[in-house]
């Protein structure tokens, strides 16, 4: 394989990542706020379905990204109000959207299967795009690529450089405290939550319109993104730069298992493209493994520098989630 | 009677009520928007499910795995564990049934003892995942859901794997699944055309029944309801707490094993890719719905058993997608749901206005 095709395919890993960037990064934002949102699978779906058809239907691009948005926002203001206003559990609501959104979007999406809607187009950026290597690899993409590098950025320096940030960390680790400081605890969970919603909810329409542009319903082979881009969240440990970076991994080994597909005959394809998964449980377990006690313990049985390598590696592994997620916050 | 703190027993069961109708009338709203007419949808789904001795019994064998599925999770719930993963416990559970089947057909064994055989081992792989994804969780620290969510993938990988590769039909590996058994391992059914096999619903009903005893009238279901509620405490009670999790996932991977196991014993005679076919997913929702009692649940399960059956004839009839059923299952869910945190809400204010502070 040339160069030259290689890094074309890599370019490609970096669009083919964007949707999963932009679900990332939103449930990265609510789940700061101390909200986690199950309905991700099925929210991508719905927001798929959703932003192609207006798109379809309005001929603009425009409408149909900004309906995914919505979509995803106003699921996500339904999650808000079952678990901040009346308190149900995060998971089982989540979890409910998660199957309901699906099968809406197998239904209404039923008549518009297969039709053709307008595709975003690549849009090379003047004067970068000749720069070597670079130039194809991160300047001949299209728009939402482009966002998605800039949200990535965007969001680290919201988070962790901004007040805003601050006190967006707060209300997601020690909401008592924030509360005391002035926050509307409540009130910037809503807003976080469904901003992470809408955000999320851009990654269905990038999809949709651009990725794997159409609507074909149960074959779109959108079932189960959503899933992976909550694991990837975990393994990000709610750091937009580090969950920006598994979701490059992600869409790295799908590339690779379609790129090795030739060279193995004998596993079929679907074998290939679940092949991520199993990868993603044993990330997850070392990003997890070092809050078990066991391990602290049985650390403690080896040779000193040993168990300091050991231990560091763990650390920088290891992720720990906001210390609120999940549970609703009252003020006394 | 009504709870002490908590609203007159007449307006929960409003809540409830208001709850049913508003998940109906969003439904209907959805069918309006796809142009579809109601009634006749609501109308055909009810033929679909009790119109014919046919397709009632249809609605017994969709009821059987998804009732096994919800007695499974009913304990994990129990325990406090959110068990996604069962879907992957289903299909393990095939898997092994349909592994231990190949290895017997053809043999010296008698076909009974060899369903028999099959299905235990069924039951092992089920409860193998299940505890794979506690082992996840009590040593790993990774969330059920994740480890759960995880496997689940890893299983369908798996079975594809199979049905392609090592036992793939001669000649062409295809969606279809691996070559139907010989008919007489297959688990009797009813007449030669029906596909309800009594001894499946027999399974089913015994399943429930078991967990209902255990998580009602035993000293262990009263302990995993300990663990369920604050596991730190029943820790410091001395109830073995990681113990206890575990065993419940072992227990719903039993059950989840024998789902899959009558999938291939009695359904479809083959391993198939989509083995599980969701009742995994659905079970969670008939928790939910029936609010995790065990009586309850067998009913919401045939309820949403005679749905996805009777939904079956809607893109033959109406030309409108299956999934309409899940729609009105998910809405009916989410309402009862926020009905359940009203009520609550309504009570916390009430106790709030005689206590002022």
């Amino acid at each position: 394989m040339s160069f030259e095709v290689v890094l074309v395919g890599l370019a490609g890993v970096l669009t083919a990542a964007a949707p999963i960037i932009f679900a990332v990064i939103g449930e990265t934002v609510s789940e700061r706020a101390g909200v986690t949102n199950l309905s991700m699978n099925g929210k991508i779906l719905l927001s798929a379905m959703g932003g192609f058809a207006v798109a379809l239907a309005t001929n603009s691009l425009l409408l149909g990204f900004l309906a995914g948005a919505a979509i995803g926002g106003l699921v996500a203001l339904l999650l808000a109000f079952a678990s901040i206003t009346l308190r149900q559990s995060q998971v089982a609501v989540g979890f409910v959207l998660t199957l309901l959104c699906r099968d809406l979007s197998y239904f209404l999406g039923n008549p518009i299967m297969g039709a053709t809607a307008p595709r975003l187009s690549n849009l090379p950026v003047p004067g970068l795009r000749e720069v070597p290597v670079l130039g194809v690899l991160l300047f001949r993409q299209d728009l939402m690529t482009y966002l998605s590098f800039v949200l990535i950025v965007a969001a680290w320096l919201y988070i962790f450089r901004t007040r805003p940030g601050l006190m967006l960390r707060g209300i997601g680790e020690r909401p008592a405290a924030a509360y005391v400081r002035g926050a509307n605890v409540n009130r910037l969970r809503y807003l976080y939550t469904i901003a992470g919603g809408a955000i999320a909810g851009l990654a269905g329409p990038v999809y949709s319109l651009s990725v794997k542009a159409g609507w074909k319903g149960t074959i779109s082979g959108l079932d189960g993104i959503g899933w992976i881009a909550l694991a990837i969240t975990i393994f990000g440990g709610w750091n937009p730069f580090r969950a920006a970076l598994g979701a490059y991994l992600f869409a790295l080994l799908q590339w690779l298992g379609l790129v090795l597909q030739p060279a193995l005959p004998g596993v079929p394809s679907q074998v290939l493209q679940v092949a991520p998964f199993p990868l993603m449980i044993l990330t997850l377990l070392f990003v997890n493994i070092g809050n078990a006690e066991w391990v602290e313990r049985s650390l403690s049985r080896l040779p000193e520098p040993i168990r300091r390598r050991v231990a560091r590696a763990l650390r920088a592994l290891n992720a720990t989630p906001p210390a609120a997620l999940g549970t609703p916050f009252e003020k006394e | 009677m009504a709870d002490p703190r908590g609203l007159p027993r007449a307006s929960s069961a409003l809540l409830q009520l208001a709850a049913i109708v508003l998940a109906v009338l969003l439904t209907t709203l959805v069918l309006l928007a796809a142009h579809a007419p109601p009634v006749a949808a609501y109308l055909n789904i009810v033929l679909g499910a009790v119109g014919s001795w046919n397709v009632a019994a249809n609605v017994l064998v969709s009821w059987v795995p998804l009732l096994l599925a919800t007695s499974g999770l009913l304990v994990t719930f129990t325990a406090g564990l959110w068990n996604i993963g069962i879907e992957g416990q289903i299909t393990l559970g095939a898997v092994f049934t349909t592994w231990v089947l190949r290895g017997l057909q053809g043999s010296s064994v008698d076909p009974g003892l060899a369903i028999v055989l099959s299905i235990a081992a069924g039951i092992a792989g089920g409860a193998l995942w299940a505890l794979l994804a506690g082992a996840l969780k009590t040593f790993g620290g990774v969330n059920e859901i994740f480890g759960g969510l995880g496997l689940n993938f890893v299983a369908s990988a798996l079975n594809l794997w199979l049905i392609f590769g090592p036992w793939k039909r001669p000649g062409v590996a295809s969606m279809s699944g691996t070559v139907p058994f010989v008919k007489e391992l297959w688990l009797p059914t009813l007449s030669a055309q029906s596909r309800l096999a009594p001894a499946a619903v027999a399974i089913a009903l015994a399943a429930v029944a078991i967990v209902y005893v255990l998580l009602q009238g035993t000293h262990f279901g009263l302990r995993l309801k300990a663990v369920g509620k604050n596991p730190s405490s029943a820790y410091l009670l001395g109830v073995p707490t990681w113990q206890h999790m575990m065993i419940s996932f072992a227990l719903c991977g039993v059950c989840a094993g024998l789902a899959g196991a009558v999938q291939v014993t009695a359904v479809y005679h083959r391993l198939i890719p989509s083995i599980s076919s969701g009742y995994g997913y659905l079970g969670l929702m008939v928790g939910m719905l029936s609010g995790y009692r065990a009586a309850l649940a067998a009913l919401v399960a045939l309820f949403f058993a005679a749905l996805n059956v009777g939904s079956i004839q809607l893109p033959i009839v109406l030309k409108q997608d299956s999934s309409l059923a899940g729609v009105l299952q998910g809405t009916l869910v989410l309402f009862v749901l926020l009905a359940q945190g009203v009520r609550q809400r309504l009570a916390r204010e009430r106790t709030a206005r005689r206590r002022p502070s």
